[in-house]
């Protein structure tokens, strides 16, 4: 599954932007040449294909009618108000809903062509291959060490192995020079952006094929942040990433492709998520089709 | 909208003037609750004073080589004879052997609690079908509510005999294995016996170790569940990746309440307990526990026999306070070696 020589040509201008300029508005922003980067590639490799997906919670549905497919090594961001859906559709994912009690995912989910919701799938493998990274660093109470092993060791890599996975997970996730003098001590104790950046490298160690984002850097800095905008980027090569945001600088800087979500009232007065458009993030950012993504990301929301 | 804007006491200087209405009533209750607090100090101090006072001949004349030895044979000379109250010669009164038996059933009663207090808790809280998990905690809580003297008496009139020939056959299949054989024994083998109060003991702190496991597991951040279930983690390892990790030492304490709630209990094990007092490892032989020979004793007890049954209650007082201490330095150590990283 390493990308190939297309598909590196077509990621590559992003990587450059996003890494070199951060653009303070997101609707003046340059993503590369537009010509190559707007070019809907017939050979993009999908991993999901979500046709007509609908989540209720009790029966009321939160998000309707959401169809969209998400390339490997891409980041896909979905942006969209709050109660709009992004994070209910993002935790479909990986089928997250299923300790949810009373959520329903309706519609078809494919990964890789298969069914998610398959009735031979089991949820747990499903979650080893698709992690999930929270808005919160939720770090177990442990050391760094147990953090970053807990999935290798649940997934039955041996003792000895352990070591140079937990060393190459906190690598790639940038943060191994901070703390390989300290791996036995608790992750409680490091900073939130480390914690995330933690959390990031024990989704890494299990060595998923898609990593879920749900709004990641919400409780950080603007420099965690940043740090953490870079590392997306970098782990692009390796995995897919989609990651839901309320700060549409950051999907501007970090995504491929970005899915607008909206919440509207139904005909009998519920609030419900649907998704408005979805394409590029250049074309999301510069010439949205729809007036409503428009309005949301100049800022006159509605 | 036309709203009168309060006069702003800005004027006057902050140290000046009248305090805020609520300070008083402040002051008020800060006092009751430590007066609440001191309350309970002071019992505590009370109880062992005057139990230490009231067993202070036991302590004293016998020196504490024969209060830890493990010879209890409470024979004193009946009232109205002249040594009223003296030990007649060849009594003793160790306590080794009831602080040993006091220890057995109780471990016994956590071997067999623990597991399925915090299989219940588990059950109620993450793993159980919702629809079941309330009906199930409260069916255990209201085992809790049982007086103790009720699972004595059904202990020794329903459960004593049948349970004897089980405890036969498990002597009959430990026959000459090593080391278990003199464990899974009896001599003589009767239905009264260390596993018999094992087993009603552990019925009785089930429900208060389950009910105190479950708000310990309720207080586990659905963050930390959903970060082990988001790393492929089936039920069974997220509950031992996230939810042992962040509630062992809530569990810890819950087993020390009940591990205390063991050692005190005293009619329950005092009718099952088949009163023999050994130090003798066999599970299904008689025994006697510091708690039970108080009460099977206490109404007749006189002189030095009072003195010493009152001074097994301070020896009782100690060791839960020995075994609380213990577990606290254990947890706080794991703690501190996980803190500085050792």
């Amino acid at each position: 599954m390493h990308p190939t020589a297309s598909q590196t040509d077509i990621v590559e201008p992003v990587t450059i932007d996003a890494s070199s300029g951060r653009v303070e508005n997101g609707i003046h922003l340059e993503v590369g040449d537009p010509e190559i980067f707007e070019r809907d590639d017939p050979t993009r490799e999908l991993v999901f294909d979500l046709e007509r997906v609908q989540i209720l919670y009790s029966g009321v549905a939160a998000v309707t009618d959401v169809n969209l497919d998400i390339a490997s090594r891409e980041v896909t961001a979905f942006i969209g108000p709050s109660g709009c859906g992004k994070t209910t559709v993002l935790r479909s994912l990986n089928r997250m809903h299923d300790t949810t009690p009373g959520a329903v995912v309706e519609g078809k989910i494919l990964y890789h062509g298969e069914d998610l919701y398959g009735p031979k799938v089991d949820a747990a493998e499903v979650r080893r291959r698709i992690g999930m990274v929270f808005q919160k660093p939720n770090p177990f109470p442990k050391s760094i060490y147990d953090n970053v092993a807990y999935g290798p060791k649940i997934n039955g890599r041996k003792r000895g192995d352990l070591d140079d996975l937990v060393e190459q997970a906190l690598t790639r996730a940038a943060l191994w020079d901070e703390v390989k003098d300290k791996l036995k001590r608790s992750a409680l104790a490091l900073s939130g952006g480390q914690q995330q950046r933690l959390c990031i490298a024990r989704a890494i160690a299990v060595e998923p094929d898609v990593i879920l984002m749900d709004e990641p850097c919400s409780a950080l800095d603007p420099i965690a942040t940043a740090r953490i905008e870079d590392l997306m980027i970098e782990l692009k090569r390796e995995f897919t990433i989609v990651i839901v945001t309320h700060n549409m600088q950051q999907a501007s800087r970090v995504a491929d492709r970005t899915a607008f979500f909206t919440a509207e009232l139904n005909e009998s007065g519920k609030r419900m998520g649907l998704l408005v458009e979805y394409d590029t993030t250049n074309k999301i950012f510069t010439q949205p089709s729809d007036p409503r993504t428009e309005g949301y990301i100049t800022g006159r929301f509605g | 909208m036309a709203t009168i804007a309060p006069e702003r006491p800005r004027s006057r200087k902050l140290s000046e003037g009248p305090k805020p209405p609520g300070r008083e009533r402040d002051r008020v209750f800060r006092w009751f609750t430590f007066l609440a607090a001191l309350l309970v100090l002071l019992i505590l101090a009370l109880i062992f004073v005057s139990t230490v006072n009231q067993s202070w001949d036991w302590f004293s004349t016998r020196g504490l080589r024969a209060v830890f030895s493990s010879r209890w044979n409470q024979k004193v000379y009946p009232r109205g004879t002249a040594n009223a109250g003296q030990p007649i010669p060849g009594s003793g009164f160790g306590a080794w052997a009831l602080i040993f038996g006091t220890l057995y059933t109780s471990f016994v009663a956590i071997l067999l609690a623990v597991p399925l207090s915090v299989g219940i808790a588990l059950f109620t809280t993450d793993v159980g079908p919702r629809w079941l998990r309330n009906p199930v905690g409260y069916v255990v809580d209201l085992l809790a509510v049982v007086p103790s003297v009720v699972f004595g008496l059904w202990g020794v009139f329903v459960l004593a005999t049948p349970i004897r020939n089980v405890y036969q056959s498990v002597a009959d299949f430990f026959a000459g294995v090593p080391v278990l054989d003199k464990i899974f024994t009896g001599n003589p083998l009767l239905g009264t016996s260390v596993m018999t109060a094992g087993l009603i003991l552990a019925i009785m702190i089930t429900p208060i170790i389950t009910s105190l496991t479950r708000e310990v597991l309720a207080t586990v951040p659905i963050a930390q569940k959903e970060g082990a279930l988001a790393l492929g983690a089936t039920r069974w390892e997220m509950i031992r990746g996230a939810i042992f990790p962040h509630s062992r030492s809530g569990i810890v304490a819950s087993v020390m309440i009940g591990l205390g709630r063991a050692m005190g209990e005293t009619i329950a094990v005092a009718l099952v307990i088949g009163a023999a007092v050994r130090v003798s490892p066999a599970l299904f032989s008689p025994n006697n526990t510091l708690a039970a020979i108080i009460a099977q004793n206490f109404g007749e007890a006189q002189g030095i026999q009072r003195s010493a049954l009152i001074g097994l209650g301070v020896v009782l007082f100690v060791i839960t306070l020995l075994v609380n201490v213990m577990a606290r330095a254990v947890l706080n150590r794991g703690e501190r070696r996980l803190a500085a990283g050792k």
